[in-house]
């Protein structure tokens, strides 16, 4: 029998001491699903991944991992799953090579008989066989952790921040990569700090201080602000912050990359604002209405 | 006074027959935020060293705010501000005995030590914390103080390596209003950062590729330059033709 769901998980708690790193959360996530986990440091990424890879017990609450109990019946977890932890784990003494192998031999399987399942990412690396792990650049070790969780055909895999600190055209490569990985039916729970990234998944939670702020498809979560949104932009910027802060009509105003975003009240007009700014001398002023991103509406739900 | 804070010609990083960067010219203006992007392994981290006075370029000339790249060292860390995205603050001391050791290092009396620890506070709206540990403050709210503990000694250019990385969105914009407001006093920002959204607040950035730098302009000129709609796009169409990789 196999479970309806990748993941499933009920008002999960994990406490350290006085501090509750996760509270009372729950979601599922489906078979052959690109799931996001967004947050920044602190929301509670990293106990989930090790609550859910039998690594932590949970205080409260239950979950399934491909069917099974991650309390009870962790030893069927741990062959089932493949993880890729934030911080390098590999053996930086042992090769390229040497590493895969450990893992194979870990879960009992020969990297030969599983090659199909990484050689794309392996590939890629290949030429580096030899080299001690320790010796990669950033990039290479990356994608062999990958290949190292992928070695024993897992059904779900926990990818925890593989992106982070790593440049933008790494990361659409990355993120190419697990879709991939998706195509061949393995159900993927990644988290990241990049708001950016949330558009690659099938599904996303958004995730603050050990809470959920909302899970839904990315275009779903969009589709949730629920405001008058506005781009403004000029030639003095940090003048047009402050300025645009004190103008009638709006309620927040934030930079956001080459404009600054501001939410407004129902009777805002955008072209009373223009005129206003033109007048206490900001040059190439435009204030034009704008579509709300995911991390207009982070925001918005983290000040809730 | 000279308007010019860091100026660089052909400057060059060698490590053994390996050029980590590769004679590399700029300028940098007082009161500018400049970011300096670039792939991994491009040459960012070794080109940010030798204008720290860390590391001695091998070849080429230049100034960082007023001494010699190639000579002077020692002089340029003190008149710099340095932050790096992790280490430098002590989790082990309070928000108050961060200050006053950064404030030792940098030489200032202890009249001024009191006066702008209490400036600090306030800006900060930290005055309830002040005796907290700083490791158990929230990361944004440790990137904050960092900035303010590395420009503590009004340092006329600051160098931030990645300041941002893993910070909650509404805790990264609050940092660079932060940035906005010390760029407007005077202070010249010199920044790095993986989020192409940073890079528009910028007045110029800078992409380095494989050691050199392949382009160097406002965000809007350069995006018009690339026929790019984004920062993101920009960086796309260069970091692609990388050799160097990561």
């Amino acid at each position: 029998m196999t479970a309806q769901h990748a993941i499933e998980i009920h008002g999960l708690t994990k406490r350290y001491g006085s501090l509750t790193a996760i509270e009372n959360i729950s979601f599922e996530v489906g078979r052959g699903e690109l799931f996001g986990l967004i947050g920044p440091d602190g929301a509670g990424k990293t106990t989930l991944f090790r609550l859910l890879t039998t690594l932590l017990v949970p205080d409260e609450g239950r979950a399934m991992v491909d069917g099974f109990d991650i309390v009870a019946q962790y030893r069927e977890i741990r062959k089932r799953v493949g993880y890729m932890p934030g911080r390098f784990s590999l053996y930086p003494d042992l090769s390229v090579a040497e590493n895969l192998e450990f893992f194979a031999a870990l879960f009992g399987v020969k990297v030969r008989e599983n090659y199909d399942m990484i050689a794309p990412i392996y590939r890629q690396i290949e030429p580096f066989r030899k080299r001690r792990a320790g010796k990669l650049s950033g990039g290479m070790k990356q994608k062999l952790a990958l290949c190292c969780a992928l070695i024993h055909r897992p059904s779900v895999l926990f990818l925890d921040e593989p992106t982070t600190g790593v440049d933008a055209v790494s990361r659409g490569e990355f993120w190419d990569m697990l879709f991939d990985l998706k195509r061949q039916g393995i159900s993927i729970l990644v988290s990241t700090p990049y708001m950016d990234e949330a558009c690659r998944c099938d599904r996303i939670a958004l995730c603050n201080n050990g809470h959920l702020l909302g899970i839904d498809t990315p275009g779903g979560i969009v589709a949730r602000f629920d405001e008058p949104l506005y781009a403004l932009s000029g030639d003095d910027m940090y003048g047009l912050l402050l300025a645009a802060r004190q103008a009638e009509g709006v309620k927040e105003c934030y930079p956001f990359g080459a404009a600054h975003h501001l939410v407004v009240t129902p009777d805002f007009d955008a072209a009373s604002l223009e005129r206003q700014l033109r007048q206490q001398g900001f040059g190439a002023v435009a204030v034009e209405p704008v579509q709300a991103g995911i991390e207009d509406v982070f925001m918005k739900l983290m000040q809730q | 006074m000279n308007d010019i804070i860091i100026s660089v010609k052909d400057l060059c990083k060698c490590f053994g027959n390996f050029t980590a960067v590769d004679h590399i010219t700029f300028e940098v203006r007082r009161g500018e935020i400049f970011g300096f992007l670039g792939a991994n392994g491009a040459g960012k981290t070794t080109a940010m060293r030798m204008l720290c006075g860390l590391s001695y370029p091998t070849s080429g000339s230049g100034t960082v705010a007023g001494f010699d790249v190639m000579t002077q060292g020692e002089q340029i860390k003190r008149h710099i501000g340095y932050m790096s995205q992790r280490f430098s603050l002590y989790d082990d001391l309070t928000v108050r005995e961060n200050i006053r050791l950064y404030a030792g290092i940098y030489g200032l009396s202890r009249y001024e030590t009191m006066r702008r620890t209490v400036t600090v506070l306030n800006r900060l709206r930290f005055r309830s914390e002040a005796d907290t540990l700083v490791g158990s403050l929230p990361l944004g709210w440790k990137q904050k103080l960092a900035f303010s503990v590395a420009t503590l000694h009004r340092p006329e250019v600051v160098f931030l390596d990645e300041p941002t990385g893993g910070v909650d969105p509404v805790t990264r914009r609050q940092f660079w209003e932060m940035i906005y407001e010390s760029a407007s006093g005077g202070t010249t920002v010199f920044v790095t950062t993986h989020y192409m959204d940073e890079a528009e607040y910028c007045s110029r950035v800078s992409i380095m590729v494989d050691g050199k730098i392949e382009a160097l302009g406002a965000p809007a000129e350069l995006k018009n330059r690339y026929g790019a709609e984004s920062m993101d796009e920009v960086f796309r169409i260069l970091a692609r033709g990388a050799k160097r990789r990561e």
